[in-house]
């Protein structure tokens, strides 16, 4: 009966890791032989250059710019998603007249396509024609117009906006889950003992959500490190590299740039860092789990 | 008497609270489409002039814009690429997904722990590192410039996540249930087939839901394998097609946004009960 089950576990995982085996661990083993070897789109011949890309990479002003911009990014939305993720929950658990209309007006950032959505801020933040703009015009707050794509500071913000905006559903619904999986009782318990709302909602409500606010965490996190979406159809990278994100670079190095091992060699720098970050969030989600 | 009214003041102020951050929740949230569908049908006269209004018709509304979409550019082409490439992709995560997390979480195998955390960290290998390399191998097959590359691609972005996904949900699922059903004369394959799977069924809705909508969000694979318009997906087509150098066909783009939108938010909301049932499965006890 063991060996069976032993055979029928080989069975039904062997499609998935042949799968991945061909499809993931290949390709990662090629990009990290791209990133030692002088292939470019151009010429394609593969010829070894040791750590030549990684030290050009170094030198490069720009790369240090999007490594420092990919963590601000990352964890100021993931502060904001979390936050803004379980006041959203919080609403969605109520019950109210209408919320089907709410539920589907807050869910559609997360469901449409990233680069669409993406067009539909594009089209918010014109730099001639934002209605933005127009408000604060008529306000008499601003003359002219804001340029949020423009300047540096203004264009961060918005990338960052819209991270949160598209990503906070998704964290929201998570939390539902975890605020739905909460039992009732518990929190009646602590009414009854006296707890008034801010102990209940720090010593009961907060400790039970933590893990799958981390999840939610952990999920926005992936999505902002790894996404170039929004940066692309938004800013290009620019005002002049000020919001360039480590994807951004390496496909514009890789891609438009066409040098296949810079690109590569920009991007493997992702990979650490994610895998860092997503051990630090699984090991807390498990010790929380165990208390 | 005194204490009923407080209570009774303290009740209405939270549900006028309550309104008031769904109501704002949702139009920060809705706010882009909305400003899209105002968009959708100006003129272009109206629409660029700086001095106008831009949050009423200050000249008739047109639906030219709408109908240019339907017309002269390939957009139902892209949805329907789309449409067919979520699913495929679907049907293949589930059918490599289920088992795989099938034996993670029920066949007692000592490795099953590590191999779950390690499958769950492919994911987080991003498309940006593989495309270099998945493009070359994708041309090795020969499917450059079909869609059918995406098929065979996006199922790397899918089926790690659903892996973990699943065996949350099959963990959920009390042992007894399958041994009962092999007591009662049911091999492993049948146990599995008849009595875990049904039960893990809001579980793969919501990896259904998940997956599809990664794959219809996808933009890196789909702007590196695919370059004939008629391949090409919604999420590359329609800002390729609309957006020319420097022109942007704004009230195209904007309708091209919504329709897209609207049908996939309609069909997350329909399974969102589902899907919350089966994260707080998945996610918590995985």
């Amino acid at each position: 009966m063991a060996d069976r089950e032993g055979t029928l576990a080989w069975l039904f995982l062997m499609p998935s890791v042949v799968y991945i085996l061909a499809l993931v661990a290949l390709p990662f083993l090629l990009a990290i032989g791209y990133s030692l070897s002088d292939v470019t789109a151009g010429d394609p011949s593969f010829d070894w250059v040791g750590t030549r890309n990684f030290q050009r990479v170094f030198e490069d002003p720009v790369f240090w710019r999007s490594l420092g911009n990919t963590f601000v990014f990352t964890l100021i939305s993931m502060a904001l998603i979390v936050v803004l993720g379980k006041v959203l929950a919080n609403i969605l658990v109520a019950d109210f007249r209408g919320k089907w209309v709410v539920r589907f007006l807050v869910l559609l950032p997360w469901t449409t396509p990233v680069a669409l959505s993406s067009i539909a801020w594009l089209w918010m933040l014109d730099s001639i024609f934002s209605p933005i703009d127009w408000v604060l015009r008529q306000l008499g707050l601003i003359e002219g117009n804001m340029y949020w794509l423009g300047e540096p500071g203004l264009a961060m913000a918005s990338v960052i906006a819209v991270h949160v905006w598209r990503l906070t559903p998704l964290a929201a619904v998570i939390m539902v889950a975890g605020l739905v999986a909460i039992p009732r009782d518990l929190d009646e318990a602590a009414r009854v003992d006296g707890a008034g709302y801010w102990r209940r909602m720090f010593e009961v409500t907060i400790p039970l959500v933590l893990p799958v606010a981390a999840v939610a965490a952990l999920f926005g996190a992936i999505f902002t490190f790894t996404d170039m979406a929004v940066v692309d159809v938004l800013t290009n990278g620019g005002p002049n590299n000020a919001t360039q994100v480590l994807t951004s670079w390496a496909f514009f190095r890789g891609i438009d740039g066409g040098d296949v091992g810079q690109g590569a060699a920009i991007a493997l720098f992702l990979f650490p860092l994610l895998l860092a970050a997503a051990i630090a969030i699984l090991r807390a989600v498990r010790r929380l789990e165990v208390r | 008497m005194n204490q009923q009214a407080k209570y009774a003041r303290r009740h209405i102020a939270a549900r006028a609270g309550l309104y008031f951050g769904a109501i704002l929740a949702a139009l920060i949230c809705a706010a882009p489409f909305l400003w899209s569908m105002v968009t959708a049908f100006k003129q272009n006269r109206d629409l660029y002039n700086p001095e106008n209004n831009p949050f009423r018709y200050n000249r008739p509304a047109t639906s030219d814009h709408v109908l240019y979409l339907f017309d002269n550019t390939s957009f139902t082409t892209f949805a329907w690429n789309t449409l067919w490439v979520g699913v495929l992709v679907v049907v293949i995560t589930l059918s490599l997904g289920l088992p795989a997390a099938y034996a993670l979480a029920r066949l007692d195998r000592p490795w099953a722990g590590w191999f779950g955390v390690a499958i769950f960290l492919v994911y987080l290998v991003p498309p940006s590192l593989l495309f270099l390399s998945l493009s070359r191998l994708v041309v090795g097959v020969g499917l450059q410039d079909s869609t059918w590359s995406l098929v065979l691609i996006y199922p790397t972005i899918t089926i790690p996540v659903s892996i973990w996904l699943l065996i949350g949900f099959l963990k959920a699922v009390p042992k007894d249930i399958e041994e009962q059903a092999m007591v009662d004369g049911f091999s492993r394959l049948a146990a599995f087939w008849r009595a875990v799977v049904p039960l893990t069924f809001p579980g793969i809705v919501a990896v259904v839901v998940f997956a599809f909508t990664l794959t219809a969000s996808e933009f890196i694979y789909a702007l590196a394998f695919v370059s004939p318009t008629t391949e090409k997906v919604l999420s590359t087509g329609v800002p390729t097609e609309l957006v020319r150098g420097d022109v942007f066909f704004w009230q195209s783009l904007q309708a091209a946004t919504v329709l897209a939108a609207i049908p996939i938010a309609i069909v997350f909301n329909v399974f969102l009960d589902r899907f919350i049932a089966g994260f707080t499965q998945g996610a918590v006890k995985g």
